[in-house]
């Protein structure tokens, strides 16, 4: 049970790097960026072939790299090309689907049994010592911690303020001589490196990286960012970055405990999606519903008026 | 200072929805000069502002702005020297954001990567206080919690924070109550004489538009067809103004809200 516990913290953990992306993309810029399976793929396929290579530092770096090139080309698209920014993240989700390939060396999975990778180079460097059980978690918690503080500190300089404002009143930031393409491309391109290092760890974490395996990511990362601000209503990077987190822990171990309770894995999805679909649409009847019994009781007092 | 010649521009054009929005524009405003800019619906005066800001690209003349040729600058680049407020106090500033977050993004110091130090908040915290709406006690709060008024003088500050060569004031008071709308109005002549700023007001109220500034233009049809200033300004009333109207224009004014005295 309690490896359980650990293998879900640790995959919750991973998702939340690109739930941290969704938190600048769809939080803070206000762009629903629909690249993010393909770019979560992408830096799977991309820190797997680096990894394979023999480089599993290098890795993660190529994996960001990667990631903040697709971001970049999603960014263009909608910004300078005229085309609408849901579609140009689709657009540029279809096209990653070959690129992908093409990265994997033309095959649709690759394997890294015997292969180096950051998880494997920290299970080395602890052995023998009382944290060799939790080496993977070590990982994940290292690289989660660093871009959580990247990210809180990111917002508060004049350019993560600038993305918060484009996000909020683009006419604003231009009014106040500030370039909101440029912003936008620099928003997607950061949020898109943690999309691909999210990729990157799961995929040497998995020891495997399949085509697949960013499919309904994106989903899965709506509904852990939402439920990570049911708990932290309150405004604020910080409180932000941590319910983002802790959401896609959150989700993770409500996944766990179903597969537990003999829930079928590919389920998975469909939950997800019900998850977002009652996040949003959840404050939305409830607001409805409000008004709705204040209209009742104004028209009730007004009858009793006459 | 601001050289506007021969400046048109046409909406839509070859289609039913066509519409000439400006007509030829040409004007001339000098340093310092307070303009205050009166007509009614469609004339023309936000246009002509959007125009100058860059929000499209005029069809024919050229706008020069303190010797800058800023006819087909990128409209950011323009936000350099001129601020502008709007007549929606939303449109100004970041609602989700805090006044100082606000504030930090106009004064665009530290570079991109400085965030808030203690000096700036001090700077903030000592122009809020002149503004004398208790701001500078709420720097944390998100500008969203702040009334009309309060934001359009947050929005008046963050325009003017590096002194702009040209303030474009479009209906800024009109959607405030009478006694916010004074004060905003008293805050907007003090910090444009205080720093000298060359401004354009568009005013719906004639007799603010004859008490403020120094030069009146009436514009009709994408025209300017009156300008006044100096000694010709003076002893000038609003039936004046609505007689000059109905002589220049051919037909009495349509807006009710220009008629209000008030």
């Amino acid at each position: 049970m309690i490896s359980l516990l650990q293998t879900a913290l640790e995959l919750g953990l991973i998702s939340s790097l690109t739930v941290l992306s969704l938190y600048l993309s769809y939080s803070m810029l206000n762009v629903c960026d629909l690249s993010t399976d393909g770019a979560f793929t992408l830096g799977a396929a991309v820190g797997a072939m680096v990894a394979i290579a023999g480089h599993p530092y290098l890795s993660l770096a190529a994996a960001m790299t990667a990631g903040v090139i697709s971001g970049f080309i999603t960014a263009i698209l909608q910004t300078k090309f005229g085309i609408d920014s849901l579609l140009a993240g689709i657009i540029v989700n279809t096209g990653l689907y070959s690129v992908n390939i093409f990265v994997m060396g033309g095959s649709s999975l690759l394997n890294m049994n015997n292969t180096e990778t950051v998880f494997s180079k920290m299970k080395n460097l602890l052995k023998g010592t009382a944290f060799q059980s939790v080496s993977k978690l070590v990982v994940v918690i290292v690289a989660v911690t660093l871009v959580a503080a990247f990210l809180i500190l990111f917002l508060k300089t004049r350019l993560g303020i600038a993305i918060k404002a484009t996000g909020n009143n683009p006419n604003m930031v231009r009014s106040s001589s500030i370039n909101t393409t440029s912003i936008t491309i620099i928003g997607l391109c950061v949020s898109n490196a943690f999309t691909g290092l999210s990729g990157a760890l799961l995929g040497q974490y998995n020891k495997a990286v399949n085509i697949d395996i960013g499919t309904g990511m994106l989903t899965v990362a709506l509904a852990s960012l939402l439920m990570g601000r049911l708990f932290f209503k309150k405004h604020g990077v910080r409180m932000g970055v941590i319910g983002a987190i802790i959401g896609a822990v959150l989700f993770r171990l409500v996944y766990t405990f179903a597969l537990r309770l003999n829930m079928p894995a590919y389920l998975l999805k469909l939950i997800s999606s019900l998850i977002v679909i009652i996040a949003i649409a959840g404050p939305y009847f409830s607001n409805k519903y409000k008004t709705g019994l204040e209209r009742k009781k104004l028209r009730r007092e007004e009858r009793v008026d006459a | 200072m601001l050289k506007i010649s021969n400046v048109s521009k046409t909406f839509n054009p070859g289609t039913v929805n066509e519409r000439k929005a400006l007509k030829g524009i040409d004007l001339n405003v000098k340093k310092g000069d307070f303009i205050s800019i009166i007509g009614s619906n469609g004339a023309g005066k936000s246009t002509l502002f959007n125009a100058l800001t860059g929000a499209f690209l005029v069809d024919t003349g050229s706008i020069i702005l303190d010797g800058v040729d800023i006819t087909d600058m990128e409209e950011h680049k323009r936000y350099r020297m001129i601020g502008r407020l709007f007549q929606d106090p939303m449109m100004g500033s970041a609602s989700a954001m805090s006044i100082e977050e606000n504030l930090y993004l106009s004064s665009g110091e530290n570079g991109w990567l400085g965030r808030i130090s203690e000096k700036d908040r001090k700077n903030f915290r000592e122009k809020l206080a002149l503004l004398d709406m208790g701001l500078e006690d709420r720097m944390k709060n998100p500008v969203g919690s702040l009334s009309g008024g309060q934001r359009q003088a947050l929005t008046l500050l963050m325009a003017t924070y590096h002194v702009p060569k040209l303030l474009l004031l479009d209906e800024h008071t009109a959607a405030l109550d009478p006694q916010t709308a004074e004060k905003v109005l008293d805050i907007t002549k003090r910090i444009v004489s205080e720093n000298n700023i060359t401004c354009l007001m568009v005013t719906h109220n004639m007799q603010s538009a004859l008490d403020i500034g120094n030069r009146t233009i009436m514009m009709n049809d994408g025209k300017i067809v009156y300008d006044v200033e100096g000694e010709d300004r003076k002893g000038l009333t609003v039936p004046d103004l609505l007689n000059f109207f109905k002589e220049k224009a051919g037909a009495a004014l349509d807006n009710d809200r220009m008629l209000m005295v008030n």
